[in-house]
Parts: structure tokens; C-alpha cells; sequence
């Protein structure tokens, strides 16, 4: 959020490309399971930089990303559903004969991997072009998402002749040619998620630090005066809220060939909640922490519920308390306070032992 | 002093043994001892447990539907270890959470196949989960028990249903009310593909039985006001309510219903997901009179269901009920265990063969996999709600209904072999 000097800039992207490339080798020391679910948790990580983006600079919190996850989603799967079946078998046991004339542009790759993302950037557009104009923030807006996650929820399930209902897309068997039974496709599919993800980190990382970031962090603490400097604010928030649905609508396209199935559950109220939760518990404001929390989360998440399969959402829940409580910053905000606190109780400690003269001027106060 | 110089010397006499033998002596103790440590490790390697997979949902909407499948699984389980195992081995349970979340459930059903290699999976409830983990036990040619009465138009090679198809339930309810003299029906369920898929036969039954339809009205999963939908009813003046609700809708709409002074006697409901244990939840008096169709029910008197009930209830407390989707994985247990012991291998793609054909004593009477389709050989019976929650067995089909999960009412299709699903002549 502060400005970074060019010379930091450059260091922290060296630490990007040792991190990338660490991730691009995990294939040779993770079983297939276990790199298939770390691909999952990695398209969670290109969504939670979406919502990084949007809350944590912008200071828009939308509890809806789920719907946009879903959109990408439901695009990847019904190009998927055509590849596997001429007419998917949902339609057929819903009664319907022909394939509706909206599905019949799926079949085209071409046309299926632009719109994953055009699609949610589209829907968020329209979304937030009147909200944003109309001046509805805080938890208005993140009342309004939620509402629309829910509506598309339940348009989903209810036409199920053409959405797949409840059960959502699923039975698919190749991406281009490739079966997703085979593991090399599985890890091809990872390495696209890895690369997808690193661009994704670059470009909100590139956002972050050009003019456009500056204007975002102004709107989260000062609208008002940002607005009487001459700058419009709804364009950046529908800006920042349309790259935000387009990094969740990527997300969900890189999830279903990955996980082999999309459903209104995960576009509803609780994935998206669930989503903020991963940024709140990496650290807002810092796009590593995005990233750090999606993937920690979901990693804590599916080794709780091993080990402990009757018991694992208490441990959850007890977790996301104490973050809550303990580190109100996130990961990322405790360790970058932290480093400076620490400093702090080393010097007093230092001051009571060597110094027992009275000097409580030494150092700043600071209690939490 | 002098006495412990005795000791000294008492002891070394008593272990004086001559030189000529210490060789051999050491040789036999290693021979002997290395024999029982190959003897452990041999008897080890034969009776490494083997790993079953228990998937279902444990928290979320559906546990309280599952986790009693999953006790009647882990029953059977403990019965056969109990009596020494399958091919002297003892059976392990791995159970995992699908979270009434689709995507969760297919991520555990590879982590049980792929991370825990277990033999063979029982699990699932809802048809949507179920359409979740099916590609994945494909993908990897694996073992599915499914214990839950289904819409049908499915007959995977890697899937063994011992719950009902329509034909086994839905169907026969349907006739049996046509029979009584109920002709006009109205159609109430919940808005997903099983009550949609189940009256899509219902409509194309009356048509082809005589029978007429009044109305048909879905309502979202876990809707809770019926007095719209009941005012309708009341419009329509149905002789029948054929009801495929699912879940807590069936708490509100009884209530309302008797609330809105409508009793069995006046318009009796016909419902396909509700049993014993969901009749605890909507109070017997809201359903008195009721009518619902299933293979199994907890009041059958039967030696084998008598058993079963009382080991199920010294298990997990004498409040508990027992239900058909229970009783169809405890049975469906006992099944694969026995194909284990015909294959001579807990191998999936062995057992998978040795299954077809089988026949078991359930407590719902015999059962049979049909060797083509996969499905299971049961009786079908009508029951009517009493005042203590049980059922009153009204009808029954006599002897086991054979699977047909493509009825010709509503489908094209037929199944050749097992996977092998084609269209049929004209």
C-alpha cells in the first residue's frame, strides 16, 4: 500500500520467480492426488487476489464472488459437457430433445475461453455501473452481492433443463483432445494454473503500483475528498470490480477440469464468504497474503476434514476465531507489524535489564 | 560379606553349562526366535487389514439424513470383524466428510481412492452427489455402494445400487394408488432432478394406466411456506397428493397441511422420502394415515429384521429408528463382503464381477444384484403412518421386483451389460 521504491519492486519480483518455479516443480515431489488439490487451491488463490484487489485496496467488500466463480465456471463446463456428450444428459432426462440455441456457441473453444472471463466482467459491469453511480457502499453493497449470489443460486437449480440443477455440470471426459483421466493432463492443467495464477499476481501486482492503485486505496479512506480533487470515483470501482469478477471468472474455468465438476454450490452465499475469509485470514492489502490464505485455508480446510471427519468444522471454525482475534491484520498484516513489535519488546526488555534508570520516554507505548 | 560371596559363587555354578554345547544352544535359539519373527511378519502381511471407504455427509443439510446410513455401515462392518474379518482379514473403515457439497464429495472420493487405496466406497445419498463421484470411480475403474432409492436412467459399471430404482417404488406406489381407486393425481416435489425425474414417470404412468393429473408444483430444497401450494391442492381437489419432497419441506408442509384441517381421510399424500427416521423429525401425528412406498420398514416382522433392528439399537440407543436407505448399505456391507470371499480378493475390479448375481438375507428379505444392470432384486411395500411413527404394512409385492432402471415409459434406452447401456429397437 505504501509506495515501493523501483529497486524494492525489482526484489520482491525475484522473489516471485523463485516462488513461481517452485510451484512449477511441485509436480515432481507431490503424489497426483495431493498436486490435483493443490491445483484446486490455487485457482482459490487467483480468486482471492480478485477480492484482494477490490476489498483490501479498494475497500469494497463484495460477498459475492462466488457468481462470478460460478459464471467462469459454468462456461469451462458446458464447453466440457459438449466435448463428453452431443446433448448432455441432464437435458435429456429433463425432457429436452435439441440442445438450446445459447449452448450451441460452446462448442467452440474459441469462443468458450474468451468468455470466461468476458462473462463475469460483463455481469459485473452491469452490476456495478448503477450501484456504484447510485453511491451504494459499505455493507449495502455487500448486502446487494450476496443477494444476487443467492438469486443466481436459485435460477440455476430451478432451469435445470438447461443449468444442470442442483447437480450442476459434471461426467466430463476430455479438455482439447486430452482425457482428465490421465494424470499428465492433470498436471498440465496445474502447470496452466500455476502460470495463470503468476499473471494474474503480476498484473494486480502492476495495478497495485501504477497511478490506478493510488486512486483505489484513496477511495477506501477518503472518497469524498478523492471526488474533490476531480476524480470520479464509480469508474475506478466498477473498473477494479469488473477485473476483480474477471480474475474470479478465470479461477472457475481453471477449477472445473481440474475438479471435474461445477454446481450452483459453489456459486452460492457460503463459498463466496468463504473466499473473503481467505484474503481476511492472509492479510488484506497484500497480495501475497491473498494468495497465502486461499491456499492455507484450503489446505487446513481438507487436512482437518482427514483426520478429523466428525469434528473437522469445529477446528475450522475455532481457527478462523482466533485469527479473527489474534491477528485482525492477517498473516501478512501480523508479520509486518510483528517484525516492528517485536523490535519493540527486544528494546524494552533491553532498556528494563541495562538501563534501570528511569527513562519510560524511550520508546513509544504501544499496546494491542 | 561372606554371604554375598556365597551367592556369587552359587551362581555362577548353576549356570555352568558345558562348552560343547553353547553353539548349538545359540543356533537354535536363533533359528527359533528368527522363525517366530518370520512367522509374525508372514501371518502380518496375510492380515493387513483391508481399508474401506465411507463417504458421507456429516455436516451440512444432508447429515441428518447420512450419518444413520453411515452407522448402519459401520455396524455391518463391526458385525463381519466380529465373526474374523473377510479372508481372515479385518475390515477398516476410512470415513470421510462430503459436506453436502458436491465438489467435496468428488475430491474425497478420489483422496480414498487414490491417497488411502481403499478396496470399495459406500456412500452417497443425494442423486447429485452421487453424479459428482461418478466420473471419478470411472476414471479409476474403482467400487461405489450406493444405498439410496433413485430417479433411475443410470447403470454404472462402478456403481452397485442397492437402493430402489423408479420401478421398485415409484411405479408401484403409483399403480397400487390407481388400483385403490385414487385417479387424480397431484404432483409435489422438490425443485432437482430426482421428484422432476420422478414425475416425469408419474405423468407418463397416468397416462398409460388412466390416471389424471390436477397439478404439479416444485418448491425450492428447504422452502418452508406451503399455504399457496396448499390452497391449490384444495382448488384441485386431487384424490391423491403424490409427494417427492425432500428434506425439512416436509416438516412445514405437514404441518400447514393439518393446520389447514386436511387429513389423510380427506386427501391422503403418497411420499417417497419420507421413512422412519424422518417421520421422527415431522412428529407422527402431522402424518397419520399417510401413505409412503419403500423396500424396507422398520415394523417388517422378519427373524433377520428383528436382528438387525436390536443389534442397530444396542449399538446406537434404543431411540434410534431404522430405515430402508440404512438398511440398504447394511446389507450392502454384507454383500460386498461376500463377493470378497468369491473372488478370493478384495481386488475392485474382482469383486466388482463376483458381486453380479449374488444373492444376501437381508432384513428386507432376500436380495439379488442383477447380474446386467447393477440394481438389486427387492420386494416392494406400501405402508401407512401409525400413531408411534411405524409404519402399517398395507401391501406388499410378495417377492423381489426386478431392477429396471430405463423404465420403457420414459426412456429409450436398455442395458446390455453392465456399462454397456444402448438404444433400444424399435
Amino acid at each position: 500500500m505504501d509506495t515501493k521504491t523501483d529497486k524494492s519492486a525489482i526484489f520482491k519480483l525475484k522473489w516471485f520467480a523463485l516462488v513461481m518455479l517452485l510451484l512449477a516443480l511441485a509436480p515432481f515431489f507431490l503424489s497426483d492426488f495431493r498436486l490435483n488439490l493443490f491445483g484446486k487451491f490455487l485457482t482459490f488463490a487467483i480468486v482471492a487476489l480478485g477480492i484482494d484487489l477490490i476489498w483490501g485496496y479498494a475497500g469494497i467488500l463484495s460477498l459475492g464472488h462466488g457468481l462470478f466463480f460460478g459464471l467462469g465456471g459454468y462456461c469451462m463446463g458446458a464447453y466440457l459437457k459438449l466435448q463428453a456428450e452431443e446433448l448432455p444428459d441432464f437435458m435429456g432426462w429433463s425432457g429436452l430433445a435439441e440442445l438450446p440455441w445459447f449452448w450451441k456457441p460452446f462448442h467452440h473453444s474459441w469462443f468458450v475461453l474468451p468468455m470466461t472471463i468476458l462473462i463475469p466482467i460483463l455481469f459485473a459491469l452491469l452490476i456495478g455501473f448503477p450501484t456504484f453511480r447510485a453511491r451504494i457502499k459499505g455493507v449495502y453493497f455487500s448486502i446487494l452481492t450476496q443477494a444476487l449470489a443467492l438469486i443466481f443460486v436459485t435460477l440455476f437449480i430451478g432451469q435445470q433443463p438447461y443449468t444442470g440443477g442442483t447437480n450442476g455440470i459434471t461426467n466430463l471426459q476430455h479438455i482439447f483432445g486430452f482425457s482428465l483421466a490421465e494424470p499428465a493432463t492433470m498436471r498440465g492443467l496445474y502447470v496452466i494454473t500455476v502460470l495463470m495464477l503468476g499473471m494474474a499476481y503480476l498484473l494486480c501486482h502492476w495495478l497495485t503500483h501504477t497511478q490506478l492503485g493510488k486512486v483505489l486505496v484513496a477511495i477506501r479512506d477518503g472518497e469524498n475528498r478523492l471526488r474533490f480533487l476531480g476524480y470520479n470515483p464509480t469508474l475506478f470501482k466498477v473498473l477494479v470490480f469488473a477485473i476483480s469478477a474477471g480474475l474470479a471468472g478465470l479461477a472457475g474455468a481453471l477449477f472445473v477440469p481440474q475438479v471435474g465438476i461445477i454446481s450452483p454450490s459453489m456459486m452460492g452465499i457460503l463459498p463466496s464468504v468463504e473466499m473473503a475469509i481467505w484474503v481476511a485470514v492472509g492479510g488484506r492489502t497484500t497480495l501475497k497474503g491473498a494468495v497465502i490464505g486461499a491456499i492455507l485455508v484450503n489446505a487446513a480446510k481438507s487436512y482437518f476434514s482427514e483426520n478429523f471427519p466428525e469434528l473437522w468444522l469445529y477446528f475450522l471454525g475455532v481457527l478462523f476465531i482466533s485469527f479473527v482475534l489474534l491477528f485482525p491484520q492477517g498473516i501478512m498484516g501480523f508479520l509486518q507489524k510483528g517484525r516492528f513489535e517485536w523490535a519493540t519488546i527486544i528494546l524494552r526488555w533491553r532498556e528494563k535489564r541495562f538501563a534501570k534508570s528511569s527513562s519510560p520516554n524511550g520508546l513509544p507505548h504501544k499496546c494491542h | 560379606m561372606f554371604s554375598m560371596k556365597s551367592r556369587n559363587l552359587r551362581g555362577r555354578r548353576f549356570l555352568r553349562i558345558p562348552q560343547k554345547f553353547i553353539l548349538p544352544i545359540l543356533i537354535a535359539l536363533v533359528f527359533v526366535s528368527g522363525g517366530t519373527v518370520f512367522l509374525k511378519y508372514a501371518q502380518a502381511v496375510e492380515k493387513e487389514p483391508i481399508k474401506v471407504g465411507i463417504l458421507h455427509s456429516l455436516s451440512g443439510t444432508m447429515s441428518i439424513s447420512e450419518v444413520a446410513v453411515k452407522d448402519g455401515e459401520l455396524l455391518a462392518i463391526e458385525e463381519i470383524n466380529a465373526q474374523g474379518g473377510v479372508l481372515g482379514r479385518k475390515i477398516v473403515p476410512i470415513i470421510e466428510d462430503g459436506a453436502s457439497d458436491w465438489p467435496t464429495f468428488a475430491e474425497k472420493a478420489k483422496k480414498l481412492i487414490m491417497k488411502d487405496k481403499v478396496a470399495v466406497v459406500f456412500g452417497c445419498w443425494t442423486s447429485a452427489s452421487r453424479k459428482a463421484v461418478l466420473p471419478v470411480f470411472e476414471k479409476y475403474d474403482h467400487l461405489l455402494f450406493y444405498p439410496v432409492q433413485y430417479e433411475g436412467l443410470e447403470a454404472s459399471k462402478n456403481i452397485i445400487y442397492t437402493g430402489a430404482t423408479a420401478n421398485q417404488q415409484i411405479m408401484p406406489g403409483v399403480t397400487w394408488l390407481l388400483k385403490n381407486g385414487q385417479k387424480k393425481f397431484y404432483l409435489l416435489g422438490s425443485d432437482y432432478v430426482f421428484p422432476k425425474t420422478c414425475n416425469l414417470i408419474v405423468k407418463a404412468q397416468l397416462k398409460a394406466e388412466g390416471g389424471t393429473l390436477v397439478g404439479e408444483e416444485y418448491t425450492p430444497l428447504g422452502h418452508t411456506e406451503y399455504s399457496t401450494v396448499i390452497s391449490k391442492i384444495k382448488a384441485a381437489k386431487p384424490d391423491v397428493v403424490f409427494n417427492s419432497l425432500n428434506g425439512d419441506s416436509n416438516v412445514a408442509f405437514f404441518k400447514q397441511l393439518r393446520a389447514a384441517g386436511i387429513t389423510a381421510k380427506d386427501i391422503p399424500t403418497m411420499s417417497v422420502s419420507i421413512a422412519e427416521d424422518e417421520i421422527r423429525g415431522i412428529g407422527a401425528e402431522n402424518l397419520l394415515g399417510h401413505f409412503a412406498v419403500w423396500n424396507y420398514f422398520m415394523s417388517m416382522d422378519t427373524p433377520d429384521n428383528k436382528k438387525f433392528v436390536t443389534a442397530y439399537r444396542a449399538r446406537y440407543g434404543k431411540d434410534r429408528v431404522t430405515d430402508d436407505p440404512i438398511e440398504a448399505n447394511y446389507f450392502g456391507v454384507y454383500l460386498w463382503a461376500k463377493a470378497v470371499e468369491k473372488a478370493g480378493t478384495p481386488d475392485p475390479l474382482k469383486v466388482r464381477a463376483a458381486v453380479r448375481g449374488l444373492k444376501f438375507k437381508a432384513p428386507e428379505g432376500e436380495v439379488t444384484v442383477d447380474p446386467t444392470n447393477n440394481h438389486v432384486h427387492k420386494i416392494v411395500q406400501v405402508g401407512k403412518v401409525k400413531s408411534d411413527g411405524q409404519f402399517d404394512i398395507i401391501w406388499s409385492s410378495g417377492k423381489p421386483v426386478a431392477p429396471d432402471p430405463f423404465p420403457s415409459l420414459v426412456s429409450n434406452k436398455i442395458v446390455l451389460e453392465p456399462g454397456k447401456i444402448v438404444d433400444r429397437k424399435k
